[in-house]
């Protein structure tokens, strides 16, 4: 099965409508950003103090919101993070200018404090099984299964608590909200089970995770993830620079430049936030629109060692035609694996996979349509400069230009 | 060509060897499969739920502590001297202090009589060596720590907190935990803490950050009863506490108890620091827990002497700011001694930690957490595998069709590549995080790419007419370089996010270079091998399935 034998789309003649498109999804991207006031930073970035929250029922945001907001210092967001493959998740977080770690760290206490009072039963005595831990279950029940003639050694008390809360963790995400789940736990009998139902409850609700990033911390991955990036550019122009000529190595990267603005926007107007692992995504990306750019200006630089006379358009047109089969299979077959993640990767990678989902697409298209381009026009107006006459003299030797170091380009 | 194919075979062969025992190493049974699997290849914090934590140590505690301690020994010293003066206190520190305060920290003795000064300088030399004194005027002197000393007492400050918070995680007992200095030693004051596997981070970032200062000292003779605030103390003695006494409250045992405050005194009879080891039991009545401990030589002495002139009389136990313990004593104690009338086994079992590891150099604050809970690790990696083998599976559909028989080709060396991922990971025990595991399903999507780039390329030389080995040969060939080149602008951008990434971005960065280096050695050397193998029995005239 061949999709693309022989194809002689005139790509770089048509160049002028996807340009365009370019040029307005851009402007739409950097219109979005300014209009909400600049970019929505994930945790890592903005300081503040947050925790993500499963519920057993669908969560109402404003009861939460409103309950925080009482206790807490700051101000208070509430997140619905369903999708994903996240259910009845939220994610609440504070953020006060100027709060110092102390604060964030109460904040974070008091966040607890407030679900639990107003989800769960604070004034019962009992302990919250779906928010403990296994030192914690095991203190609380040691005492109460001695006193029920439930004989059991240390270890084993251990074990069961562990045991427990496994089965809670591994098999239930956390949350259960019937003790009856709990039936399949190892060494679990009626007379361990009387216990738990008389010293533990289930709260309808279970955090799952937490974060705190002070002030200090906050700027310091801010600056990292600003120089990685920055780092990792120019490393990249710098070996372009060694393989190619200048004026590919500046259309490859004003083509990645492209593909990063263009993703930024897609998130600002997907209202989603930009984490560490989405600068990482952001930075692959780059990585795999060089790789497509390479290899095509790899295809263009061997077809022009064969054909001296030919205009650089049809050259160019005739390389991407070459490849073109290799960028959409390549292509494809990537989007194929990004898409897997995107779709069951889970909430943790959703920004992730939703940066590498638009950046392929957008890296792909960017190779051919922006990248060439660019070389093309400064061909051309190079051309216009060197002869005023036109329709004469002779063809101008691009071998030379395109080769950077001869012995090198030799395969 | 049929003994180069076979030396190829074997180095394939052994290679997949390696990485199968790396991975799963030889197991008997299935449980032993998983089990070996779960300890060769280590989880992340993301997928195994922990807690990863940067505290900050308040160095400015460590500077104010020398500070007053410079300032008793100026003032014993003087009075043997006869120099007196009106004040003396240590400035500098803003309210609440910050570590940046650390460098303002000085020591402010104000009213000295001029005919003294002379006097004062040499007593300032002798007795506080590593300090700088200033005069502001006639009468008033500021000292400040030379920068060589002030630096050295910041690092050691950071050290010692590093070392005690390193005793108190070991007696956690987690496994792999990690402690150490975190960014620029000299400029940041900060720790880094990884506790993998933890479930209750509270109560750990408590144990890790509590200062553990431990006293135990005096209760004032005439007024031992408790006092119900401070207010009712203060009207009760008076309006004012007498000479170096002071109110301290008694941690509350049981909710919704009357406060309780207790008179005593300010210079503790032993500290922490005359402990030498610490257990924590049941105590004599049931539902009650001690700590019981042992004194040094030193504090032996200290405490027989107290407690022998003392018999009948009570002593408070005061754990920072409160007091945990108040104890009549019964008689003489020599060289140990039980801290009895404890709330809970957990607080017996810290207190008898705090005891072991000895108290911080300094605050430490919390400047940094991410911790995530156990539940949310495993539904992680549950999601990272379906959507691996989603991807997987795709890609190789997608191959298979498109490219036919050679598209087994693709396959095997796609299996062979995530193989020797996972066991490039498990040998170097690098940490697997879930964006980790996106890595190796992008190396998937990403290692095909030089499988298509090779069959493409055999595709368009076989248009051209030439015969199969000719097609294949030319094939491998042209690809080469562009397959060089695509992997290195990755992996440049993999190397930086490593150098500048944590935790999980870095895990991502690992397995993404190491996927494409793995990817080097599959999509040509095996790739090159398998079309070898099934073009050795032929001749060169049959047509290739591609």
């Amino acid at each position: 099965m061949e999709l693309f034998k022989n194809t002689n789309y005139d790509f770089l003649g048509k160049k002028w409508p996807f340009i365009i498109a370019s040029l307005v999804l851009s402007v739409a991207g950097v219109t979005s950003i300014i209009a909400k006031g600049g970019l929505k930073y994930g945790i890592d970035f903005k300081e503040g103090t947050l925790i993500q929250v499963k519920f057993a029922n669908p969560p109402e945001d404003n009861k939460i919101r409103a309950a925080m907001l009482q206790k807490v210092t700051g101000e208070v967001s509430v997140q619905d993070l369903s999708g994903n493959g996240a259910v009845n998740t939220v994610e609440i977080q504070t953020e006060a200018k100027g709060q110092g770690e102390s604060e964030m760290n109460t904040n974070q206490n008091v966040m607890r404090a407030v679900l639990t009072a107003t989800f769960g039963q604070p004034g019962s005595g009992k302990l919250d099984l779906n928010n403990t831990s296994v030192e914690e279950l095991a203190n609380r029940l040691r005492d109460p299964l001695a006193r029920a003639g439930v004989a059991m050694s240390e270890q084993q008390l251990q074990t069961l608590a562990s045991g427990i809360l496994g089965e809670i963790n591994t098999h239930h995400s956390g949350l259960i909200t019937n003790f009856d789940d709990l039936r399949s736990v190892p060494g679990m009998n009626s007379g361990i089970m009387n216990t738990l139902k008389q010293e533990c409850y289930l709260a309808p609700f279970h955090v799952v995770s937490a974060q705190m990033v002070g002030p200090k911390v906050g700027a310091k991955l801010r600056q990292k993830a600003l120089f990685a990036t920055l780092y990792a550019l120019a490393g990249m122009l710098v070996y372009i620079a060694f393989r190619f000529e200048w004026i590919y190595g500046l259309g490859a990267v004003i083509a990645c430049f492209h593909d990063t603005l263009i993703t930024i926007g897609l998130f600002s107007l997907f209202n989603k936030e930009i984490s560490m692992t989405v600068i990482a995504a952001l930075l692959t990306l780059v990585g795999y629109s060089m790789n497509d750019t390479i290899v095509i200006f790899d295809r263009i630089r061997e077809n022009l060692k064969f054909s001296r006379r030919e205009p650089l358009e049809a050259v160019m047109n005739r390389a991407v035609n070459q490849t073109l089969s290799r960028t959409v299979m390549t292509s494809g077959l990537t989007f194929l694996t990004v898409i897997a993640l995107f779709i069951w990767g889970g909430p943790v990678l959703g920004g992730f996979s939703f940066a590498l989902v638009c950046g392929i697409i957008v890296g792909t298209y960017s190779s051919v349509f922006v990248a060439s381009p660019i070389v093309l026009f400064w061909h051309n107006y190079a051309d216009k400069r060197r002869k005023p006459v036109v329709g004469g003299g002779p063809a101008t030797p691009r071998v030379e230009t395109v080769r950077k170091n001869s012995t090198k380009a030799v395969r | 060509m049929q003994k180069n194919l076979k030396t190829r075979l074997v180095i394939i062969v052994v290679t997949i060897l390696l990485c199968v025992i790396g991975i799963i190493g030889i197991p008997t049974s299935k449980a032993d499969l998983v089990a070996n699997v779960k300890n060769h290849i280590r989880l992340g914090l993301d997928l195994k739920g922990g807690s990863h934590l940067v505290m900050e140590v308040q160095v400015e505690d460590a500077i104010k502590g020398d500070a007053l301690q410079t300032i008793e020994r100026l003032q014993q010293a003087a009075v043997k001297q006869g120099i007196v003066w009106n004040s003396a206190e240590v400035a500098g520190l803003s309210e609440p202090p910050t570590v940046d305060d650390a460098d303002k920290v000085n020591i402010l003795i104000k009213g000295i009589n001029p005919n003294k000064a002379s006097d004062f300088r040499s007593l300032a030399s002798t007795e506080a060596p590593t300090y700088i004194l200033y005069s502001l005027n006639a009468t008033d002197y500021s000292l400040k720590l030379t920068p060589s000393d002030l630096n050295e007492l910041k690092k050691q400050a950071v050290q010692g907190a590093i070392d005690t918070i390193s005793n108190r995680i070991n007696d956690m007992g987690v496994a792999e935990t990690s402690v150490q200095q975190y960014g620029q030693s000299g400029a940041d004051y900060q720790i880094l803490i990884e506790l993998p596997g933890i479930d209750d981070s509270a109560h750990a970032k408590e144990l890790i950050g509590t200062t553990a200062v431990l006293q135990i000292t005096g209760v004032d003779k005439q007024h031992d009863t408790p006092f119900s605030s401070r207010d009712d103390a203060l009207a009760k003695l008076g309006g004012i506490l007498p000479l170096n006494e002071m109110l301290v409250k008694a941690k509350p045992r049981v909710r919704g108890q009357a406060d309780e405050w207790y008179l005593v005194n300010k210079i503790p009879v032993i500290t922490g620091r005359d402990m030498r080891s610490a257990r924590a039991g049941q105590g004599d009545t049931p539902r009650t827990w001690q700590t019981s401990f042992t004194l040094s030589q030193d504090g032996g002495r200290k405490f027989a002497r107290f407690t022998g002139d003392h018999v009948g009389d009570k002593l408070a136990v005061i754990l920072d700011n409160d007091i945990v313990s108040v104890a009549t004593i019964n008689e003489r104690i020599e060289d140990s001694g039980r801290i009895m009338g404890l709330g809970s086994q957990e607080e017996a079992s810290d207190l008898s930690h705090y005891l072991r590891s000895g108290s911080l150099p300094a605050r430490v604050t919390t400047a940094f957490e991410n911790t995530v809970g156990p539940s949310l690790g495993a539904d992680s990696i549950h999601q990272g595998i379906v959507a691996g083998v989603a991807g997987l599976l795709a890609v190789i559909v997608v191959m298979l069709v498109y490219y036919k028989r050679s598209g087994v080709n693709a396959v095997l060396a796609l299996f062979l590549n995530t193989v020797i991922l996972l066991a490039a990971i498990a040998y170097l025990h690098a940490a697997l995080t879930l964006p980790g595991i996106a890595g190796v399903i992008l190396t998937i999507g990403m290692a095909v790419d030089s499988n298509v780039l090779i069959f493409e390329r055999i595709r368009e030389e076989l248009r051209t007419g030439k015969g199969t080995f000719a097609a294949v040969d030319t094939g491998f060939n042209k690809a080469w370089w562009t397959i060089v080149d695509t992997h290195v602008t990755t992996v440049v951008s993999c190397a930086f996010l490593f150098l500048f990434g944590e935790g999980p971005v870095r895990g991502f960065a690992v397995t993404l270079t190491i996927g494409l280096i793995a990817n080097v050695f599959t999509a040509v050397f095996v790739s090159r091998t398998i079309f070898n193998w099934e073009l050795s029995g032929r001749r060169g005239t049959e047509p290739l399935s591609i």
